[in-house]
């Protein structure tokens, strides 16, 4: 088994908003460091030329009508990657700060040294590359700290979106994935669902433009909505909704429809 | 708690109700966010209207001292007010979210009714041929003027 896996279909999933001048080098970096990856830029509302931009690089496209948050983008990368049966999956941000020269390295690491399910990509095992503002780290140490303690697994960044993950994981978050400030989240549904989580330390580059998605009112709301997700996670008997078809046939999608007739939430509403 | 409540003296029984009600009201949004009935940000919404009570009930000065500030001779009136204003905001604010989601709906309706539409010509078309190519689908998604929709908070 080469560590490029060539036997395998691979997808990099770029969610981009409003990220135009920035969105064409994300989608070339990535042709040029991942050949083998085929790449999806989902433009979640753009109201600037990302789209149109992305499509000139030779990008698939799936435009959203309107902007659904960065949980909403990412999953819709998933969703495409279960309809055309890929194995891999990659998200790498369109803001630039992920460095696609990376990717051979999560993805060897996702079929060597213990199979993990998910790859992530951590600024704090080693050199992040650029000057992580101070608050950034205490945030993500308190999240570090929580994770670590609840999947006995050390987590070392677990806001980076920066992360590779296999058909299970692509079936996992097609179905299920967190609304916003996803990242976190999305490893304790991992955990929950007994997936195995490994983290490679890489560097990345300061924001593509500077202007970070959190500021500090966000940053309250940021860490109260994820603790309080957590929380309530630890008192759900079954991690996501729609588990009874966890059996399902490898690569079928789940219709919405199949909310409605899965007992569980039937029984809800009454 | 109890013990602080218990030092406030007379108003203690109308204290004990407000923890419950604000233990209640607590309860049922963490119960709702655990069946994925009420989103978090929806329930830090509520849970900060809980903590409030809390304060409002268990510091029995800080509502005396609210009212003399701002001219309420009994304390009472000010925690209606206080509830007024919130609930003022809160309607306010669902009012907002409403409107968005019934913009955001009118969006995806025209969108499924373009797509619906696009479909059938291409169908019609090529009854044999391959239909439109995906180029000229592209290009018409491209030229399309999308309206803008603000992004959320």
């Amino acid at each position: 088994m080469s560590a490029q896996q060539p036997d395998l279909r691979k997808l990099a999933i770029v969610p981009a908003y409003n990220e135009e001048g920035m969105v064409a080098r994300v989608v070339r970096d990535i042709h040029r460091h991942a050949p083998d990856f085929d790449v999806v830029v989902v433009d979640d509302g753009s109201t600037d030329g990302t789209a149109a931009e992305a499509r000139a690089e030779g990008a698939i496209v799936i435009s959203h009508p309107f902007n659904l948050g960065i949980g909403g983008a990412v999953q819709s990368g998933f969703k495409y990657a279960l309809r055309e049966g890929y194995d891999v999956a990659a998200q790498v941000d369109g803001d630039g700060q992920h460095k696609s020269s990376y990717l051979p390295e999560l993805l060897a690491k996702l079929h060597t040294g213990g199979k993990a399910d998910m790859v992530c990509g951590s600024r704090f095992r080693g050199d992040p590359g650029y000057r992580v503002p101070l608050g950034r780290r205490i945030g993500n140490l308190i999240f570090a700290l929580v994770l670590t303690v609840l999947t006995r697994r050390r987590i070392t960044d677990p806001t980076s979106g920066f992360r590779i993950t296999n058909r299970r994981g692509i079936e996992l978050f097609a179905r299920d994935y967190p609304h916003d400030y996803p990242e976190v989240e999305a490893i304790l549904l991992l955990h929950a669902h007994r997936l195995r989580i490994h983290e490679v330390p890489v560097r990345m580059n300061a924001r593509g433009f500077g202007r970070s998605s959190i500021d500090y009112p966000r940053s309250a709301y940021y860490m109260a909505k994820v603790l309080l997700s957590i929380f309530v996670g630890l008192f759900r008997r079954r991690p996501s909704p729609l588990d009874s078809a966890a059996d399902r046939p490898e690569g079928e999608p789940v219709t919405p429809g199949a909310a409605a007739t899965d007992p569980d939430r039937a029984a809800q509403r009454t | 708690m109890i013990a602080l409540a218990a030092h406030a003296g007379v108003d203690t029984r109308v204290q004990i109700v407000a923890l419950i009600i604000t233990a209640v009201m607590l309860g049922v949004v963490l119960e709702l966010v655990r069946r994925r009935r009420l989103a978090e940000r929806y329930a830090l919404l509520w849970m900060m209207v809980a903590v409030a009570l809390l304060i409002l009930a268990v510091w029995k000065g800080l509502l005396a001292d609210i009212s003399n500030l701002i001219g309420i001779q009994v304390p009472a009136n000010a925690l209606f007010l206080a509830a007024f204003g919130v609930i003022f905001i809160l309607l306010l604010h669902f009012s907002v979210a409403v409107s968005r989601l019934g913009e955001e709906a009118k969006i995806l309706a025209q969108e499924v009714a373009r797509l619906d539409h696009d479909l059938r010509a291409r169908s019609e078309n090529g009854a044999g041929a391959n239909g439109g190519s995906p180029a000229q689908l592209s290009g018409a998604e491209q030229g399309e003027e999308r309206p803008p929709v603000g992004a959320k908070d």
